[in-house]
């Protein structure tokens, strides 16, 4: 007879995929790709919530789930409306070129 | 008729495609397939969350970040012209090597914690059998309009704020020459 699913394969899934995102947030360049990276974590958090939601016998973790897809959503709307104005001023959205502020 | 096989083989497939795909996402050239990679990433996580029972939050990923957000990522992307850019300069720096090797660092801390320690929490009063009775939407619906009323509110302003800063940084300042 099996088991039913541990609770830590989901938080080791979760973990992979932070990992991953973590990675590739600090490696491309591309500012699109690190916004794509970035949800990722976002993802993996998310899977965290839940599981431990179902651990615990709680729906707390499904409504906080909620407000972190409700704020992933705005903060999509203004990162990439500022991506848009930056490659408007400057023709490239590569992180490595984006230094304005730089003394 | 015993599901966990098939609960098992599905968890299986779903984590190895969540996990390819999240990888291809990364290490694409082409910001297009890293877009539909991650399309695939989210779908395949909204699988999961089905299992876990969560099929409001399940539906929900599916028409917030596979359907609304990655739209919206496709098409900053074909608005900054990035889909002609698919050749990159290789080489990565010594800063994001050591970044990398960080980051790595951190999955190991990660898995340790999970192995070898224990949750403690306090039980909720969600048991599966109360959700199995009162569905897991109204649930759901019960706690926003009841409990979580007031960060549901400050959400619905946040939501509110964000639409107006996105049209106002994007429209620029061609309003001001009238007159």
């Amino acid at each position: 007879m099996l088991p039913d699913i541990p609770y830590s394969l989901y938080f080791a899934l979760s973990g992979v995929l932070f990992t991953i995102g973590a990675i590739g947030a600090i490696t491309r360049r591309n500012a699109i790709i690190v916004f794509m990276c970035i949800e990722l974590m976002l993802n993996a958090v998310n899977l965290v919530f839940i599981a431990s939601g179902k651990m615990l016998s709680s729906m707390d973790g499904t409504i906080f789930v909620f407000f972190i897809m409700t704020v992933a959503a705005v903060e999509a709307a203004v990162g990439l409306a500022i991506f848009v104005i930056i490659f408007r001023l400057k023709q490239t959205i590569n992180v490595d070129e984006i230094n304005l502020l730089k003394g | 008729m015993d599901f966990l096989w098939f609960k098992w083989g599905l968890f299986g497939v779903m984590a190895v495609l969540s996990v390819v795909s999240s990888l291809m996402m990364v290490t694409r050239r082409n910001p297009i397939h890293s877009a539909l990679w991650m399309i695939a990433t989210f779908c395949a996580l909204a699988v999961i969350y089905l299992m876990l029972h969560a099929q409001f939050i399940a539906v929900a990923q599916v028409m917030v970040y596979a359907g609304a957000i990655m739209m919206l990522i496709i098409f900053v992307i074909m608005l900054v012209h990035l889909e002609k850019d698919v050749v990159s300069q290789g080489g990565v720096s010594t800063t994001k090597f050591v970044g990398g090797f960080i980051t790595v660092i951190l999955f190991l801390e990660i898995i340790f914690v999970i192995l070898s320690s224990q949750m403690t929490g306090k039980e909720g009063t969600y048991t599966p059998e109360v959700l199995s009775s009162i569905g897991n939407v109204r649930a759901v619906g019960y706690l926003l309009y009841g409990q979580y009323l007031f960060p549901f509110e400050i959400a619905s302003i946040l939501l509110l704020v964000g639409i107006v800063g996105a049209v106002v940084l994007v429209r620029g300042k061609r309003k001001v020459k009238s007159s």
